[in-house]
């Protein structure tokens, strides 16, 4: 889901960092009043954690890779304006430094990994857990569906992303520019394999986490409120 | 132990298990991930490669590109492997200590309750 260098008209690229900038002064301002000075080698953990777990590559047999995001995880752990500062920092490391995903398009995949996946699976879990009993079940699966939803929103918003750049930037005789694939290639393309394959891994590793919180530290899990 | 020595361990237990995310593919054949091939494999995929996308694809040259060193791609799965790992402990660490230092930054001693 990292979107390479090329594959996003500049038009594109520029909307999202202009959407990202308020989005990380609010996330900074926000977490700056929440996020205690005890809680911040835990950001670090969760954020490194992430940029690992996306090293984690997922094989579909002779078709394409994926792979888990972590970011629904931090964001029950953290909330999910930390969550974002986590996700965007391992964003920018693995862009600059690794080329994983463009450097133009940072904003992007900011928007799609960093905002989406952390507030999407955040929602999700709080309205399906409720006010349930720290070590209740009910914890475990609502973690498990966050990650899955999570993660395919994220997913459908790339494929949408993708496709539209045909559209957006072509040259005289209709030759894409950036992304040569349009909407009914790519939002199926994208959205498909994480409603397969990806989305269970993330929505496997937020829960079995979770559960391994539960029983080990379940006092991680009653910081939440954040 | 502390909860955060314990996950710092696991951590590490990723990473050294992280080598998996490139033999796993490897193993079953798969390319790379949709959308994220570079631009000769695109050439191939759809007959030419877009104007725009050739000119930005070369704007930034990463230094450990796909997290290996320059120049390994042709070194076999035990050298990637290796430079993998390498890749995981600088990234995870790079990450880590950015957020520390933003954490210095932001998080005001007020929130110490």
């Amino acid at each position: 889901m990292h979107i390479p260098d090329g594959y996003l008209g500049p038009a594109t690229c520029g909307v999202f960092y202009a959407v990202m900038i308020p989005i990380w002064v609010a996330a900074s301002r926000i977490v700056k009043k929440t996020l205690r000075t005890k809680q911040v080698p835990l950001l670090a953990i969760g954020a490194a954690f992430s940029f690992v777990i996306m090293m984690f590559n997922v094989p579909i047999p002779g078709g394409s890779t994926g792979h888990a995001v972590g970011g629904v995880l931090v964001a029950i752990l953290l909330g999910p304006w930390a969550a974002a500062i986590a996700i965007t920092v391992a964003l920018v490391v693995q862009a600059l430094l690794f080329g994983d995903g463009g450097v133009t398009a940072i904003g992007a995949n900011c928007f799609n990994m960093a905002v989406v996946i952390p507030f999407v699976g955040y929602y999700t879990y709080i309205s399906i857990s409720g006010n349930s009993a720290i070590n209740a079940h009910r914890r475990v699966t609502a973690a498990f569906i966050a990650g899955y939803i999570g993660i395919n929103a994220a997913a459908l918003l790339a494929g949408i992303e993708f496709g539209l750049q045909p559209l957006l930037c072509h040259t005289a005789t209709g030759q894409a520019l950036y992304c040569p694939y349009g909407l009914k290639i790519a939002v199926p393309a994208m959205l498909g394999e994480h409603l397969l394959i990806f989305g269970w891994v993330e929505a496997i590793v937020t829960a079995l986490v979770i559960k391994y919180l539960q029983k080990q530290t379940p006092e991680l899990l009653a910081q939440e409120a954040n | 132990m502390k909860i955060a020595t314990k996950l710092w361990i696991a951590l590490g237990v990723l990473i050294l298990l992280s080598p998996l995310g490139l033999i796993l593919p490897e193993h079953f054949q798969a390319g790379s991930a949709w959308g994220e091939w570079g631009a000769d494999e695109i050439g191939k995929l759809v007959g030419y490669v877009p104007e725009g996308l050739k000119r930005v694809s070369e704007l930034w040259s990463a230094p450990l590109p796909d997290y290996a060193f320059k120049g390994w791609e042709e070194k076999g799965l035990g050298r990637l492997s290796f430079a993998y790992i390498i890749s995981a402990v600088v990234g995870s660490v790079l990450v880590a200590l950015t957020i520390g230092l933003l954490g210095k930054l932001l998080v005001k001693r007020a929130n110490n309750a």
